[in-house]
């Protein structure tokens, strides 16, 4: 065998499929690549054409205006603050949304009552309502509640739309999990919530970085909710980048803007890189069986 | 009252009752086999036990005290799972101390017992390890730890060591053996193997379709097996179950049997138990090793009378040589000794130690004589 992928690797077909396979990789990677020269270049370099040209002038202007004092709305305070705003946001919303769902997917697999499938087909549901439909009964909600325009509004909104997804993962997850460990746990005298923190919650690391990983994606991308929930002073990043493209007085500040929408897109990316270490199969390895 | 005691114990799950009314009690220290085939409820009696599942109707008391309603974990029990199942996350140590932990008992203490029960289980230069860093039956000696180090009233035992292969499994039988000789402890052991409830049991229940079909001693269970399905499950090879007529011989009474080819044979019974049941059809069961050749038959036997039969087949399985005939369209397994010079297709001398025989009613299935 060790021979012969080292004679195939030379034969035409494999050139073509590597030559096809490097094109799509440049085809998709152009649109950052334009995105990062050009955040690093001044206006007239841009206004100018050559958009794909490497900057003659390297500047981080763009990077420290859009972050700090481009005009958003109708301040001129840079994307900081609602960057900030969605990190107060997304941190605890997965956190919440993660936990419940763990717990869901705890008690729908191994504390099962008379009802649960159709709770759980209910919570499934909910995974696929579209955001449209909830978004008036929602803001009468949050009204009722005290949190229209609120960051804590939005956290609430989020962790609940969360918590079907979650709830999927994690009793799917749960499900391949030996019942006799919970068994043996009540028999060792552990508690609903002993088994559920010290037996269950150890062995879940790669669910959990699944939950994690698309509850940050999908709550920090939002733009829906954070349109239609928030102040002006509890806006999301990604209607801060709407507000800063869109309110630019004068001259569009392309490279300001490239700036803007690669620190939005940042975390998420950070996300994946941090967390896909964690991605791990084989944690259950060794508790049943040989 | 017994130690532990079960009484009209059922179970249902919905409209489908899974055990019938049970009633088993046993002493202290002793070791109570459940076996029986797949779905015969005898996991749902241990998981029972445990408290592990409700009791539908009827009450479960361990020293005198009543267990309905419960919990687990408040029984003062302790179960060693089909699985295993050991807390991947932890230690060995870790995984034996859980059970102390969730009990309030001093670290100090933890640390006393744990060493004392790793010792005894020869474990103690795995106490760092995880799980799955264990082979199966080191992870078998960890289950078993975890279970003695909580000092349990009863011992609850789930098929333990139906996950390892065949030698080491008879290597841990004995030591389970062992353990219960030194450390005195009420088990409940839960099997499908009729060897490890024979060789293990103080007593045992034999189980079948919900119901307790025969609860005795090993001997009791092999030598006089109360219906044909006990008679058929335990031993190995099982009993020969063979139609038969109560006939009259000589004024005693003889089971008629029909051999392969065509012919019939009178052997009369060691007693007169059937004597007022001349003309009645009978299953006939007699043990393999009651029917030998004829200098290998028990000298102490009064009643061993011969068979002439075709051999069908011969089974050298060294130490003897199961030679299997057909008697009334059933096959007949013999235990011969391993040297007797024995062909099949020749006509032989079977011996047939009648002491040993019993019969069973062909409608009811119930042993009568």
């Amino acid at each position: 065998m060790a021979a012969a992928p080292a004679k195939s690797s030379f034969s035409l077909g494999r050139v073509v499929l590597y030559t096809l396979l490097v094109f799509f990789c440049i085809y998709y990677l152009l649109p950052l690549y334009v995105m990062l020269v050009n955040s690093l270049k001044p206006l007239s370099e841009i206004t100018a054409g050559g958009m794909m040209a490497l900057p003659q002038d390297w500047t981080v202007a763009p990077w420290l205006s859009a972050w700090s004092s481009a005009q958003v709305g109708v301040e001129a305070t840079g994307l900081r603050p609602y960057f900030l705003n969605s990190i107060i946001m997304v941190v605890p919303a997965v956190a919440l949304s993660t936990i419940v769902g763990a717990l869901n997917g705890y008690v729908l697999t191994k504390w099962t009552f008379p009802g649960a499938t159709i709770l759980f087909g209910l919570l499934l549901f909910g995974c696929f309502i579209p955001f449209q439909m909830v978004l008036i009964p929602m803001a009468r909600m949050l009204g009722l509640m005290g949190l229209a325009g609120s960051v804590p509004g939005l956290i609430f909104v989020h962790f609940v739309y969360g918590i079907g997804f979650s709830t999927l993962y994690f009793r799917n997850y749960y499900a391949a999990f030996p019942t006799e460990l919970v068994r043996a746990a009540q028999i060792d005298g552990a508690g609903f919530f002993r088994i559920f923190w010290r037996i269950l919650l150890p062995s879940s690391g790669p669910i959990a970085v699944v939950c994690i990983i698309w509850q940050f994606t999908n709550i920090w991308n939002d733009f829906l909710f954070g349109a239609s929930f928030s102040d002006f002073d509890s806006q999301p990043m990604t209607v801060a980048l709407n507000n800063l493209v869109q309110s630019s007085t004068g001259v569009k500040e392309y490279n300001v803007h490239f700036a803007g929408a690669i620190m939005a897109a940042l975390p998420t990316l950070l996300v994946y890189i941090v967390a896909g270490r964690y991605f791990v199969r084989g944690l259950m390895a060794g508790s049943v069986k040989g | 009252m017994g130690f532990l005691d079960i009484k009209q114990a059922t179970k249902s799950y919905g409209t489908v009752q899974v055990l019938h009314e049970t009633d088993i009690s046993i002493e202290e220290g002793e070791f109570l086999v459940l076996v029986g085939p797949s779905g015969c409820g005898k996991s749902t009696l241990l998981n029972m036990i445990a408290g592990l599942e409700d009791i539908t109707s009827g009450e479960i008391a361990i020293r005198s005290k009543s267990m309905n309603g419960v919990k687990p974990a408040d029984r003062n029990i302790a179960m060693v799972f089909q699985s295993y199942a050991l807390y991947p996350n932890m230690t060995v140590s870790g995984n034996i101390s859980f059970g102390m932990e969730m009990h309030g008992i001093e670290k100090s203490e933890r640390a006393k017992r744990i060493a004392q029960v790793s010792d005894l289980l020869q474990i103690s230069h795995l106490l760092d390890r995880k799980p799955g860093q264990l082979s199966g039956g080191q992870r078998q000696r960890v289950a078993m730890g975890r279970a003695l180090v909580r000092e349990p009233d009863v011992f609850l035992f789930d098929e333990p060591l139906s996950n390892l292969d065949a030698k080491l499994r008879v290597d841990m039988r004995t030591e389970i053996k062992k353990l219960h000789r030194k450390l005195g402890t009420t088990i409940v052991y839960v099997t499908h193997d009729q060897i490890e409830a024979l060789t293990l049991s103080t007593r045992i229940a034999v189980m079948f379709g919900g119901y307790v079909q025969q609860l005795g001693t090993p001997k009791e269970i092999y030598d006089n097996p109360a219906n044909m399905f006990v008679a058929g499950f335990m031993g190995s090879p099982s009993m020969n179950l063979f139609p038969a007529k109560v006939v009259s011989e000589n004024g005693q009474p003889a089971a008629e049997v029909t051999l392969i080819n065509g012919s019939t044979a009178a052997i009369p019974f060691a007693t007169d138990t059937l004597g007022s049941s001349i003309g009645r059809d009978i299953i006939l069961g007699i043990r393999p090793e009651a029917i030998t050749d004829r200098d290998g038959a028990d000298r102490n036997s009064q009643s061993v009378h011969i068979v002439e039969a075709p051999v069908e087949i011969t089974e050298p399985a060294g130490s003897d040589t199961f030679v299997v005939s057909q008697i009334g369209g059933k096959d007949v397994t013999g235990r011969f000794r391993a040297d007797v010079a024995v062909n099949a297709g020749e006509t032989f001398p079977f011996a047939f130690n009648m002491e040993k025989a019993v019969a069973f009613d062909p409608q009811s299935e119930n042993r009568i004589a």
